[in-house]
């Protein structure tokens, strides 16, 4: 069965991968709108440094954070400037580094997503009075709709199965940084495999039916068809 | 009633360049008309604002949406502008109703249930208003797109090639409903076309591009029969007389025409006595004589006087003739010019094999 430890660590990881796609989705949309669009020459190297988590592993980046975040690093001086302390190790912290870490999940739907709208849509809405904001928001929005939601199915899916930058960023401290993932570790690390079984079966069930609705339902209308 | 449209653009994309300087009516059909690369779509795109032209001064109906020496640059979506897409463009995830009370919603003009009628009824959609735009026909589709423009009574309405993508019988299906927009709405219409067929049917006014310039621009007849144009050497060209239904012959079953200077014979047009018609008359289907034919089995010979002259590079002579207040153009060979002695002001007769009514 699952304790009621288990049971924290689950609440946590639901909670830390909620606001991690919703700041993804909200940082990740003019980012990728910007990429679908742009023809600047620093789009190729924006794309890579978003891609740059799909392969990186993920201790690497979750060293580097640490390291940054800390009482040392650039963004821990200013944290500590600000008097917000330093990160690591702390929710906060936790929920920047899966941010980092899941972005290219979120991004590159919508980006693709975006790019198969292309250019039309928009001239028409500008050509019936709409102006830019108006137009993303009623013509983008819906038109990329199956794209929002893949990205946001990747986007908490991803965060929720992360172990590395979180080993590295968070730590292991109950209630605070102690996610699924590491909770499995630490029973198996105990030899508590039953324990162990239940999470692990909780998240491979969860993660298979998230899966079967993007494939199965979504893909009844995927992006390019929504198009005319 | 409205002023003329003042639209001035230079622009350079290095392999292409456009370099316009237009003044066109403000009521009417006005056809931009210009082979692929011709810039015509580029240029309705820079009325529309879709384009930024970075040199160029645009004024419309008296109010100014682009003047560069000013730094004056009007966002499309603040132009009083209706626009029909190649491709109907409508939004794929809207009703058609939807799609029409799109542009409405946002002039904040509560949609006038007569003024959308009529235009529902003119295109024949309103049986349309519940579907989705992937439930229709690609004619459907386009005579939609042309209402959404249409019912924010814009200032200006602009058409890129609206019948490009359909296929003929589409085309066929359209070309009514654009005759009668034409007879019942005053909006000013620029419309881009690479077709001479679509010209001749609805064009008021023309203008001929090439590489980014404009050739011509002048009134329909005036520019169809313009020497200094290619279009008169094309083997389709034509010059389109405005006529009216004068009296029908049923015995022959024929329908007699008038026009200022003269009266024709077509063959039999169901239309009443009185009714406005356009006809086409290809300039190989003219032929000329110095004096009155004695015996001839073609019924239209008519006095005219030649305007000019021009040869092709090979044994076509393209002539200009005066008929009446209209102009006209004959394909001859060379030879027969030559053996004819024809030139610049000799009165002639022509005779006319052939006419095509385009409404």
């Amino acid at each position: 069965m699952l304790t009621p430890a288990d049971l924290d660590t689950l609440l946590l990881t639901f909670k830390v991968a909620s606001i991690a796609t919703l700041l993804m989705l909200l940082l990740g949309t003019p980012l990728a709108w910007w990429l679908a669009r742009t023809h600047s020459a620093w789009k190729g190297m924006i794309n890579a440094i978003v891609a740059l988590p799909l392969v990186l592993p993920p201790t690497v980046l979750g060293f580097y954070l640490l390291v940054l975040m800390g009482p040392s690093g650039a963004i821990g001086e200013f944290t500590n400037w600000l008097g917000l302390g330093t990160l690591p190790f702390t929710f906060a912290g936790l929920v920047i580094a899966s941010v980092l870490y899941s972005m290219p999940f979120v991004v590159q739907p919508l980006q693709a997503a975006f790019t198969t709208i292309g250019e039309q849509p928009l001239e028409a809405a500008a050509t019936l009075r709409a102006g830019p904001l108006d137009t993303f928001f009623s013509v983008v929005v819906p038109l990329a709709k199956p794209g929002f939601l893949t990205a946001a199915i990747l986007g908490f899916t991803h965060t929720v199965g992360e172990f590395g930058v979180v080993l590295m960023v968070g730590g292991n401290i109950p209630d605070k940084t102690r996610v699924v993932s590491v909770q499995i570790y630490n029973h198996v690390e105990a030899l508590e495999y039953s324990e162990a079984h239940w999470l692990a079966g909780v998240l491979l069930v969860f993660s298979f039916s998230v899966l079967l609705v993007l494939y199965t339902v979504l893909k009844t209308q995927p992006v390019a068809h929504q198009l005319k | 009633m409205t002023q003329p449209i003042t639209a001035c653009f230079q622009l350079d994309y290095g392999a292409f360049q456009l370099a316009v300087d237009l003044c066109l009516p403000g009521s009417g059909i006005t056809m931009l008309f210009g082979h692929s690369g011709s810039g015509k779509t580029t240029l309705l795109r820079c009325i529309a604002g879709l384009q930024h032209a970075p040199q160029g001064f645009l004024e419309i109906n008296g109010s100014c949406w682009q003047d560069s020496e000013r730094g004056v640059f009007l966002p499309t979506h603040k132009r009083s502008l209706g626009y029909v897409f190649q491709e109907a463009n409508l939004f794929a995830h809207l009703t058609v109703e939807n799609n029409l009370q799109f542009g409405l919603k946002r002039i904040g003009k509560p949609s006038n249930t007569a003024d959308l009628q009529h235009i529902l009824e003119l295109l024949g959609i309103g049986h349309l208003l519940k579907r989705m735009p992937d439930r229709l026909s690609g004619g459907e589709r386009q005579r939609v797109a042309i209402a959404r423009a249409l019912v924010l009574n814009p200032e200006v309405l602009l058409m890129d090639e609206p019948l490009a993508a359909l296929d003929f019988k589409r085309k066929q299906e359209i070309l009514p409903f654009l005759g009668r927009l034409h007879q019942e709405l005053s909006i000013p219409v620029l419309y881009v076309t690479h077709s001479q067929q679509e010209v001749a049917q609805l064009a008021d006014h023309l203008v001929i591009l090439a590489d980014g310039r404009s050739l011509a621009s002048g009134p329909l007849s005036e520019t169809l029969s313009r020497l200094d144009v290619p279009l008169a050497q094309d083997r389709d060209a034509a010059t389109v007389w405005p006529v009216t239904v004068s009296e029908h012959e049923i015995d022959y079953h024929l329908t007699r025409v008038t026009f200022t200077g003269g009266t024709l014979s077509l063959p039999m047009v169901d239309a009443a006595i009185g009714t406005p018609l356009r006809v086409q008359i290809f300039a190989r289907d003219v032929s000329i004589a110095l004096e009155v034919p004695a015996a001839t089995s073609i019924l239209n010979v008519l006095p005219a006087s030649i305007t000019g002259l021009a040869d092709d590079r090979g044994g076509q002579s393209v002539v200009r003739l005066q008929v009446g207040n209209q102009a006209l153009l004959a394909h001859i060979t060379r030879k027969s010019a030559f053996l004819l002695g024809l030139q610049a002001g000799m009165a002639v007769y022509v005779q006319i094999k052939g006419t095509s009514i385009l409404n």
